[in-house]
């Protein structure tokens, strides 16, 4: 899966899941503000990209992921090695 | 002092409709909302009877994040509350201004516990559960919900007492506020609908099998009645003192005269005949109300061989000689479970406001132990001004309220 692809499925499936309109994600967005997460939402983001990638998010890296840019990075540099 | 406690509005979310004229068209007319569903079959249901409980779109008034936390039947819940509140001329400022509880009925969130777990166990890692997971898969969860989405701050209270949780709900609600605990609450029962709450109920073979006919399936009292049909959907009765409801200029439908309950302290899912006995004794006499005053029962009965018979005797027992009308709604909504206390007040309700008694549907044949009752099998005119509602649950939970009109 390349970055392109990893970009289009991520947008798709946060558009749907915090119905947001896939319009509003700009690469230097901040990811919180864009889709209205608060502590309880964000766990739904760990678990979507869980249940997507297979990726498990520690708390500790949630605080570096701040814009799209970091979301779109974090999946790419941590996807299992097919 | 005791205070005087009335009904101003009322909600539903029912296989019989989703308004309260929709509903009240569909007992007169005596439809049937039972289903064969072909996923329950392919998945191994012994029965794959049901009832069709429409599903709501929150989206218009919810928004994402609070919905997340929203399982089921707290939608359908959400629904007939927004439905009562209305009704009942009850708005947001009011309600932000002054102290309106909550007590609902709701015994199972199967589905979102499930839900829940099974991606917990799938990726070894709390988290993949979600965010709404916890406040979803909790029994209060209905309570919990609208309190927050309605900002209720009186009393917020989960009854949990099986098939009998709506009645005691509003059972509950009638004692703080004639004991002046509560001047308002927001009361019913809830009930999934999805085939997971349901499917060890099916393991202990207690649905009927009739799926060549889904709509005979559910028959109450009737002598070939083989099992019950799991419903659902939720039902919402706004309960205040008559002082408090003419003070804010609210519609007054009803008034809760009684509630009686008792414990059969037997089988955990074969009822008798003295623990219900005692219940409808114990509302009669709460209330001051004596058998003939009665001009409608409406029955607890859930179409089983066992619960109908023993249901029978206890209210030929109690009545004796007068042949107080009685029917089932459930033979048209399927049983209701932890909503059904609740629904089946708002059903008899609306006859006696509508001057009808809905006919026991599928009821052709008495056996020995129904043929004691004077069951109406098809719907007619007829006036009354007082009922008494049945709901009794396993573990012998039984609760009977007594409701009497106010034109």
């Amino acid at each position: 899966m390349n970055r392109e692809d990893i970009v289009k499925q991520i947008n798709g499936l946060l558009a749907e899941e915090f119905e947001v309109e896939e319009s509003e994600f700009a690469p230097e967005a901040n990811v919180r503000e864009t889709l209205s997460l608060d502590s309880l939402s964000l766990v739904d983001l760990v678990a979507l990209v869980q249940q997507t990638y297979k990726i498990k998010i520690p708390v500790s890296d949630l605080k570096g992921i701040q814009t799209f840019t970091d979301l779109y990075d974090y999946i790419e540099s941590h996807l299992p090695k097919e | 002092m005791e205070r005087k406690v009335v009904i101003t509005g009322m909600g539903i979310w029912s296989c019989l409709g989703t308004t309260l004229d929709e509903v009240r068209d569909s007992l007169y007319t005596g439809k049937s909302g039972i289903v064969f569903s072909q996923e329950r079959k392919d998945l191994g249901f012994r029965s794959a009877l049901c009832a069709q409980v429409e599903k709501p779109n929150l989206k218009p008034f919810i928004p994402r994040n609070q919905r997340q936390f929203m399982p089921e039947e707290a939608q359908y819940a959400y629904m007939a509350t927004r439905s009562a509140l209305e009704a009942a001329r009850l708005d947001s400022d009011y309600i932000e201004a002054h102290e309106v509880g909550i007590i609902y009925g709701n015994d199972s969130v199967a589905e979102a516990t499930m839900r829940a777990l099974d991606s917990f166990r799938e990726f070894k890692d709390t988290a993949a559960c979600g965010s709404g997971a916890i406040f979803q898969s909790m029994n209060s969860t209905v309570t919990m919900n609208l309190a927050c989405l309605f900002k209720l701050r009186g009393i917020n209270l989960t009854a949990s007492a099986a098939c009998a949780s709506g009645s005691q709900a509003v059972g509950l609600a009638y004692l703080l506020i004639r004991d002046g605990l509560q001047d308002c609450v927001v009361c019913g029962g809830a009930q999934e609908a999805n085939l997971y709450s349901v499917a060890a109920f099916d393991g202990i073979q207690s649905f009927s099998t009739r799926e060549d006919a889904p709509t005979k399936a559910s028959r109450p009292f009737d002598r070939d009645r083989d099992g019950l049909v799991p419903g659902g959907g939720a039902a919402t009765l706004i309960v205040e003192s008559y002082e408090h409801a003419v003070k804010r200029g609210a519609p007054i439908l009803a008034e809760i005269v009684s509630w009686g309950f008792s414990g059969n302290g037997d089988h955990i899912s074969t009822p008798n005949v003295d623990g219900p006995a005692r219940s409808l004794e114990l509302c009669l006499r709460n209330g001051g109300v004596t058998p003939d005053q009665i001009g409608y029962v409406n029955a607890h009965a859930t179409s089983t061989r066992i619960g109908d018979a023993r249901e029978a005797r206890a209210i030929a027992r109690l009545f004796g000689d007068y042949k107080v009308p009685v029917t089932s709604t459930k033979s048209q909504t399927g049983h209701e479970m932890w909503m059904a206390g609740a629904s089946e007040l708002i059903y008899s309700i609306l006859m006696m406001k509508h001057d009808f008694i809905a006919g026991n549907i599928n009821f052709e044949n008495p056996d020995d132990d129904t043929a004691c009752l004077n069951i109406v099998p098809e719907t007619r005119e007829a006036r009354f001004d007082q009922f008494l509602s049945n709901s009794f649950g396993f573990g012998g939970t039984n609760s009977t309220l007594i409701v009497r009109d106010v034109k």
